[in-house]
């Protein structure tokens, strides 16, 4: 197996770098996310102002995947409308499904086009996509 | 001796990722030596049929080969008599049955039951659900930083109130071997009965629950070299008699009416339905397997292998190692963390290398919580098959975790 797939160095940098952890003044928006078979859990926070994501940002513990993966999501929403924050979920998880394919679609998820690969490790894509997941569930609210 | 061992191993002898494979997960399952595989084969190549039902030969041997395994684990665990010894899936269905027949019909408002922190969620749950449902108090037995149960928690929680205890013989997640002997004791002087956890002590230690004096005790098969899905309830004939039945329907009966039924004797009472003979029949020769090799040298064996590890796992300045490191007070199971790493993520770098070992809460949540690590430990556990070099790879591994998370160079 390429672990050089899989832990690549924007993971680590995510992982170690925690400039998304922390809580964020005049949050509207703040849901829970939890993987109750590994334990990861995340407490995502957004404020959002006129359909835009302001701001956003997390707490919680959690693997590597889990962690990164919740830091790159919150860079890329950042300044996003509700709307295009909802379509990059719908990118994400089309790419970690490996239903879409076509390099050029993918490319709108930036940083995040780093854990493509991660349905290499079946046990570990659920970790990629607790982030994502809990974003979706914020954002019914938001509408 | 177990390089010996290993070759009667055939799953051990392949490549993972490219790299010798490393099995250091047997406190979740064991691996099966060939002697087990044949043993299964055997029974439906030429004993297959219904037992306990059709009057012809092979109604008969598979009956035989059934009954015959009851017989086995009586002697391996010193019970006094097959009536003693009920076949269930595994420990969690031996404690549903036990919280279900014995708790929900014995147990009454304001009693107490009594459990350690240190319980696997099949030695919690159901009981935590009798408790609430009779409007009793369940009370934990809590663990000195070695991770043993105190005698002070033994004097103090065990009282007058007490009507059921229940506790582990061995952690699952520290491997630390509990004072059984001295609770089971409490618990009958106060008039409460002791069941008993074997699930991660019977395969590695010797076990003679009559000298225990344990009311109940329970064990997997899967967990001590036989298939998964026969596991072990021992009961003392006395409580059994007095337990409702738990599963209903066929072979349980003696004789059924429209509206009536009587239930068969011990310990069919508690067997309703075809039984899994192919897991007894693989039960039987794991045991013949495990006493050929002797009991004895099963925990020598194991010793040797935790001795090294911790040795070696204290080298490596970012790891840290919880419970005690005395190996007389543990059996073959270690937790620890790597310093920055998340368990899961060890887990997923030591598979790249072909080691496979637990990482998470390991179904036992209120621990790991009063261990202050809600995030999970990484769990090496070891048995009979497994070597000097799978401590080698285990050590090697955990040097690559670090490096491939950014701390220090690939």
């Amino acid at each position: 197996m390429d672990l050089n797939s899989i832990y690549t160095e924007v993971i680590a940098e995510h992982n170690m770098s925690n400039h998304n952890k922390h809580h964020i003044e005049g949050a509207d928006f703040i849901e829970k996310g939890h993987n109750p078979s590994c334990g990861d859990e995340i407490e995502l926070e957004l404020r959002i102002k006129n359909g835009i994501v302001e701001d956003g940002g997390f707490t919680g513990v959690g693997c590597a995947i889990s962690q990164a993966s919740t830091s790159i999501m919150i860079d890329l929403i950042r300044g996003k409308s509700v709307e295009e924050a909802k379509e990059l979920i719908e990118t994400f998880l089309g790419m970690i499904k490996r239903e879409i394919k076509d390099e050029k679609e993918l490319e709108v998820l930036e940083d995040a086009i780093a854990l493509k690969n991660i349905s290499n490790m079946p046990a570990r894509v659920k970790c990629a996509v607790l982030a994502w997941h809990t974003l979706e569930e914020s954002l019914k609210k938001a509408v | 001796m177990n390089k010996e061992i290993k070759k009667d191993f055939p799953i051990l002898d392949q490549e993972i990722h490219g790299h010798r494979f490393t099995y250091l997960d047997s406190a979740a399952t064991t691996q099966k030596p060939i002697a087990v595989l044949e043993a299964v084969n055997d029974y439906y190549k030429n004993y297959n049929a219904n037992p306990h039902r059709g009057a012809y030969y092979l109604s008969e041997k598979s009956t035989e080969i059934y009954e015959n395994t009851r017989t086995v684990v009586k002697e391996f665990i010193g019970a006094k008599n097959e009536k003693e010894i009920i076949f269930v899936k595994n420990a969690t269905e031996a404690f549903n049955l036990l919280a279900h027949s014995y708790g929900m019909n014995f147990i009454k408002e304001g009693d107490e039951i009594v459990i350690s922190v240190a319980e696997h969620h099949s030695n919690l749950v159901p009981w935590q659900q009798v408790a609430k449902a009779k409007g009793a108090l369940l009370k934990y037995l809590y663990l000195d930083e070695e991770g043993i149960i105190t005698e002070e928690e033994i004097a103090n929680k065990i009282t007058n109130k007490t009507k059921i205890v229940s506790v582990t013989h061995v952690s699952n997640v520290l491997g630390t071997i509990q004072p059984i002997k001295k609770i089971i004791e409490k618990a009958h002087s106060v008039g409460a009965v002791a069941f008993i956890d074997i699930a991660q002590s019977v395969p590695h230690m010797k076990i003679d629950v009559s000298q225990l004096d344990a009311d109940a005790a329970v064990f997997s098969g899967h967990k001590m070299l036989a298939p998964m899905g026969i596991g072990v309830l021992y009961g003392k004939e006395e409580l059994l008699e007095k337990m409702p039945p738990f599963m209903c329907g066929g072979d349980m009966i003696e004789y059924v009416t429209e509206q009536d039924t009587t239930f068969a004797e011990l310990p069919n009472k508690f067997e309703g339905g075809t039984q899994n003979v192919e897991g007894a029949a693989g039960l039987t020769s794991a045991i013949q397997y495990l006493n050929e090799i002797g009991m004895d040298n099963v925990e020598q064996i194991e010793d040797e292998l935790v001795s090294e590890t911790l040795k070696r796992l204290e080298e490596l300045p970012f790891v840290t190692v919880y419970g005690t490191k005395d190996t007389k007070k543990k059996s073959g199971v270690i937790s620890f963390n790597v310093e920055g790493i998340h368990p899961h993520d060890v887990a997923s770098i030591l598979d790249s290398y072909g080691v496979a070992i637990r990482v998470g809460r390991h179904c036992a949540y209120p621990l790991l919580n009063y261990m202050g690590v809600n995030a999970g430990t990484c769990r090496v556990s070891f048995y009979i098959y497994n070597t000097m070099e799978d401590v080698e790879a285990l050590i090697e591994g955990l040097k690559n975790t670090r490096k491939w998370l950014g701390y220090g160079s690939k």
